[in-house]
């Protein structure tokens, strides 16, 4: 299969070379090798609790590698002094899972608050940029609310506007879909897609949602058991006869990931007679 | 092999608390050193001041005007049986200043603000918002935790002024009003056998190591919480119990070092 046309065209802004990470003793990924192409979706999926997560966090240099490399941009992320990670940073933006919001400000000061710190403009321009970029999201009417007066999705969109306040290159996504309702799911997926070809931004988008993801992504990484086991673009995946991709893209209880947890033989259990 | 791991244990106990001690080093460290943006810092730590010291104050001053009221009760008894009641004043006084004042109110501020520290900056973890400051590019240890440090070690040693101040006036409610001492002999004998370096300065310099090691304990327990509602429930916990006991034994090694000669 061709693996595949779009990464080799395209020139990535994130590369990930060999990388070994784990945690303790646990080891999260094993040489992990991936690209992600600049101006375009890049979804990473797999079953939760795998470390997709994590993978964010070592591209964002939050957290360092125990081999390998994360280039973005050219640069090695973890090997840039604190203030010139800080510079790099400034050029990417993260949507946590939980939105984030600052909780002791409104939703106004939490779009400005990076704009605030780094960009040195007068606040009466600062006010004009929160204003569109609430606008892009939708909440332009709840700039004045408190993050916990806003429902879950309007928080998600909320922290949409204020990754986006500063224009970076690129915003990875952390489980964006998660716990959402059709509703605020599909606004979400829209503005996904609108702000990554409006903007010509890079997204990372962590994900398991299978429908949602397949829908915005130009291409797709699947990981589990510590590896990249697959790649490619949505229908490229979905055509695919890997059976733990079958198993992934369509759900099924049963499979390569077993539905039972490993343990000892059933019939054993219940006539060995213990208490 | 149980007397092996039983070293085993100690010695990672050990290297734990040692580990413990330069994170929170470092994380103090880390905040001190990222203070000298003014324009930025000073509205941050004024609210930190407002939310840690004035929103203390009630529990400082309703605790401090018992205890001075109780001391000059159980004083009275005592000095009353040696004829000596004219003697309450410093009593109440010294006691407040040397030792009550600085330690129940580094008590009472560990459990209030100390407590809702710890909770705070713990919920701040996780729900990831000291990440996301971290991803803005802006330094977590210099927004949050240099500010809130700065307030603390600034309002404890006012709020223990406060306390004393209170107390001696509780003093002077039970002593003078109730039990019927002169007033004019209460607080001229007050006046004359407090010392300004001995007593006066040497609370304020308790109090402000108090307020420096509450607030410190408070903010790395939240700041090293394991992000969940059972860590955070306790780090809260373990904020009240550590400074509470942090301030006793510091106050006797204190008290030894100040009056021990």
């Amino acid at each position: 299969m061709s693996d595949s046309s779009l990464v080799n065209i395209t020139p990535a802004l994130v590369e990930i070379r060999h990388m070994k990470f784990s945690r303790g003793s646990r080891v999260i990924f094993d040489d992990i090798c991936l690209n992600i192409p600049k101006g375009k979706v890049t979804a990473i999926m797999g079953p939760s609790g795998i470390g997709k997560t994590t993978l964010l966090k070592l591209i964002g240099g939050q957290l360092t590698p125990d081999s390998g490399e994360v280039l973005f941009s050219g640069q090695n992320v973890h090997q840039l002094k604190r203030q010139q990670l800080f510079e790099l940073r400034k050029r990417m933006s993260m949507l946590f899972q939980s939105g984030a919001l600052f909780t002791d400000m409104n939703v106004f000061d939490n779009v400005a608050f990076a704009l605030r710190e780094h960009s040195g403009l007068p606040e009466s321009i600062i006010r004009k940029v929160v204003m569109m970029k609430l606008q892009a999201v939708g909440l332009r009417g709840a700039a004045l609310m408190n993050p916990n007066e806003l429902s879950g999705g309007m928080q998600r969109r909320a922290a949409l506007a204020r990754a986006i306040a500063l224009e970076p290159e690129m915003i990875l996504y952390d489980e964006p879909f998660a716990g959402q309702d059709p509703i605020s799911m599909g606004m979400l997926v829209k503005l996904i897609g609108e702000l990554s070809s409006t903007l010509n931004l890079t997204s990372v988008v962590v994900s398991h949602d299978v429908d949602a993801v397949l829908s915005i992504a130009d291409y797709v990484y699947v990981i589990a058991e510590k590896k990249v086991i697959a790649s490619g673009t949505p229908d490229e995946l979905q055509a695919s006869k890997n059976p733990q991709i079958e198993q992934f893209i369509n759900g099924r209880p049963d499979g390569p990931v077993p539905f039972h947890f490993p343990a000892e033989d059933y019939q054993q259990e219940m006539l060995s007679g213990r208490n | 092999m149980g007397v092996i791991n039983q070293i085993t244990n100690l010695g990672r106990t050990a290297l734990d608390v040692v580990a413990g001690l330069g994170r929170a080093g470092l994380m103090l460290w880390g905040a001190i050193i990222n203070v000298p943006n003014f324009v930025k810092g000073l509205p941050l730590l004024i609210k930190q001041m407002y939310v840690l010291g004035v929103r203390s104050m009630v529990i400082i001053v309703v605790s401090g005007l018992f205890i001075g009221m109780v001391l000059a009760l159980q004083g009275y008894t005592v000095l009353a049986d040696f004829g000596t009641v004219e003697s309450l004043g410093p009593m109440v006084a010294l006691s407040l200043l040397r030792e009550l004042g600085p330690v129940v109110t580094a008590l009472l501020f560990a459990g209030r603000a100390g407590s809702a520290l710890t909770a705070e900056i713990g919920l701040m973890k996780s729900t990831e918002q000291l990440s996301s400051l971290e991803m803005m590019a802006i330094d977590p240890l210099r927004q949050v935790i240099a500010p809130r440090f700065w307030a603390g070690v600034i309002s404890v040693p006012l709020l223990t002024m406060m306390f004393c101040l209170v107390g001696i006036l509780g003093g002077h409610l039970v002593g003078v009003e109730w039990k019927g001492i002169d007033s004019g002999s209460f607080w001229s004998i007050l006046q004359s056998s407090i010392e300004w370096r001995q007593d006066i300065v040497n609370c304020l310099i308790k109090s402000t190591i108090f307020g420096i090691v509450v607030t410190w304990i408070a903010l790395y327990r939240g700041y090293e919480v394991t992000p969940n509602p059972e860590g955070i429930s306790k780090a809260t916990t373990s904020t009240v119990v550590q400074a509470s006991l942090a301030v006793l034994a510091l106050d006797f090694l204190l008290t030894a070092i100040m009056f021990g000669q």
